[in-house]
């Protein structure tokens, strides 16, 4: 026993004497760290050069063009763009607010276990997905050759020409294509929350409404939304194709004021300018969506942009430490 | 004294496969009933037939004197609804194997969740009652952390407490430990051993043989869909009959 221990002993005590003499060489973090040369990329400084060279080009081409860059921000807050902008705001939330709800009671429909329902749901979708937005809207529009009247009985009776103005084309049009690829999207999210959560539900005595409700629809939220914040911002940016029914949002403002003032190539990039102002909006809201949705989910929230900010100045503010 | 559960001939199967084919059994008031056997023998089915999550396809199963999932008028059985279902479950708490605690609520929220949402009780009194779980189980420092941010062990004592929230009078619960890293069964056990000191009735599917023997009062042995023995822990485990339950047992001790 001892003869075995002494051997062990004695390369212990070296480690204790180099210890002290060691420390002060190396950062307090840890070991010496490698010092070796890099490997040089050389095809990255090619690439990089080759695409900086094409972008230089790109940007010089629009310099020669007979382009009168300062008509866009002269017309950039104009009352007619911004008319238009504000519709096409209007159209994309309410058009969405329809794609939501009603997406959510297709979805509902579609997984429920009544054969009618889930086959009508299925028939909406199959529809609305397989014909192009642009042709609906056409239709929408053009009914009104078949149609004289609206009449919803007693309800409400109207010439359809009067009842079917530009904006409820638009709204319908966009409205009821959006709420099949929403109701595709809730109905993904809600299978994606794990059985066992409504069996929990379930056995602590919940009701299928109360467990829908409470576990499973927050739960599916986190699935659904960074797919519905996509489709917002298609929503947006399809909001232009309303044009073919009259409805003056942006992109026809654009064109009205490009008409008078006779700058179209600038209008049209006014408005994709404002689209792209517009979409980063979005963005943005729907990164503190996610964020909020996924509490619970990892061990710690990501970082908001002002948090990493923040963090990236206090970590540069402070000397990189260690003598190396 | 009415059994707590009674099953009377209770057979299962899903599309082709008969599961459990002939399940008689009775567990009394206050009593720790252990299910053991190897996997596929329709312990875990059985459980879950007793709160209604599997309808049975024959036989009779009751809790406290009640039938599960039918009320019986003369010789005619009727489905219950949804909602008389949903209230027979309010007695019964369930653990599972995989915790399934809802992840986007802190541990008390969890804990708070069926009084507050099932009983309609005040948030407070929910509380109140959510902090005495926790502490119950070890876990007031944790009550506002999320089950992400838990240890299995801690996340399944979490799990009780949400049941125990409803004031049973039947206690489910299915492989407990299976899911568990070996060092965090014991917490565990810990509060099972607890509730059983205080008297609540349990049925507990496991495969814990020392919990079974030290704390459970009836213990029953299946094997493809069938009680093979039953009797008490101390005997059935040590001085096994049959001779499925003593390879079973060779392998598992």
């Amino acid at each position: 026993m001892t003869g075995d221990r002494a051997p062990k002993g004695t390369p212990v005590t070296d480690i204790k004497k180099a210890g002290p003499a060691a420390t002060p060489l190396t950062p307090p973090t840890g070991p010496e760290a490698i010092q070796a040369i890099p490997v040089r990329h050389y095809g990255r400084y090619v690439s990089a050069v080759v695409a900086l060279g094409l972008l230089a080009s790109l940007v010089y081409a629009f310099a020669q063009g007979d382009i009168n860059w300062g008509a866009i921000p002269d017309y950039f807050f104009d009352d007619q763009i911004l008319e238009g902008v504000k519709n096409t705001v209007v159209i994309t939330v309410l058009a969405m607010l329809i794609g939501v709800v009603l997406g959510i009671v297709l979805a509902v429909m579609r997984l429920s276990k009544n054969p009618v329902t889930s086959a009508i749901a299925w028939g909406y979708i199959w529809f609305f997905r397989g014909t192009p937005v642009y042709v609906q809207l056409l239709v929408w529009f053009n009914l009104g050759i078949v149609f004289e009247y609206i009449n919803l009985g007693p309800i409400y009776k109207d010439e359809w020409s009067s009842f079917m103005t530009p904006f409820l084309c638009a709204l319908l049009g966009l409205g009821l294509n959006e709420a099949a690829y929403m109701a595709e999207i809730c109905r993904a999210g809600l299978q994606s929350v794990d059985e066992g959560q409504t069996e929990a539900a379930h056995a602590l005595g919940m009701s299928h409404n109360k467990t829908l409700r409470r576990i499973v629809v927050p739960q599916a939220m986190r699935v659904i939304v960074p797919p519905t914040g996509n489709e917002v911002i298609n929503m947006l940016k399809t909001s232009s194709l309303a044009v073919a029914v009259q409805y003056t949002e942006l992109l026809r403002s654009t064109q009205n004021v490009s008409q008078t003032s006779g700058a179209t190539v600038e209008m049209l990039f006014l408005a994709a300018a404002w689209y792209m102002v517009l979409t980063s909006l979005l963005s943005i809201g729907q990164y503190y969506l996610e964020r909020y949705y996924a509490r619970g989910s990892s061990r710690s929230l990501p970082d908001t942009p002002f948090q990493k900010i923040r963090a990236t100045m206090l970590s540069l503010g402070r000397p990189k430490g260690g003598a190396a | 004294m009415t059994a707590m559960v009674k099953a009377e001939g209770v057979h299962k199967s899903f599309g082709p496969a008969h599961i459990l084919k002939g399940i008689d059994l009775e567990v009394a008031p206050r009593e720790v009933f252990c299910l053991i056997g190897p996997s596929g023998s329709g312990k875990s089915t059985f459980l879950r037939c007793i709160n209604h999550l599997e309808k049975i396809n024959a036989g009779r199963l009751s809790v406290d004197g009640e039938l599960v999932g039918y009320r019986q008028k003369g010789d005619k059985l009727y489905e219950l609804k949804d909602s008389e279902v949903a209230l027979k479950r309010r007695d019964i708490g369930m653990v599972f194997q995989r915790f399934n605690l809802f992840p986007h609520m802190t541990a008390i929220e969890n804990v708070m969740e069926a009084p507050i949402q099932v009983k309609g009780e005040s948030k407070a009194v929910a509380r109140a009652r959510a902090e005495r779980l926790l502490d119950r189980v070890g876990l007031s420092d944790k009550a506002k952390n999320y089950p992400s941010q838990l240890s299995g062990g801690q996340q399944q004592r979490v799990a009780i407490a949400r049941a125990l929230a409803m004031e049973p009078k039947l206690m489910l619960f299915d492989e407990p430990t299976s899911a568990l890293d070996p060092e965090l069964v014991g917490d565990v056990l810990d509060v099972m051993r607890g509730l059983a000191e205080d008297g609540m009735t349990m049925v507990v599917v496991t495969h814990e043989m020392g919990f079974a023997r030290e704390v459970g009062d009836a213990l029953v042995f299946m094997d493809d869909g069938v009680v093979v023995e039953s009797g008490h822990p101390r005997d059935v485990l040590t001085n096994p009959q049959h001779e499925r339950t003593k390879s079973f047992l060779s392998k598992v001790l």
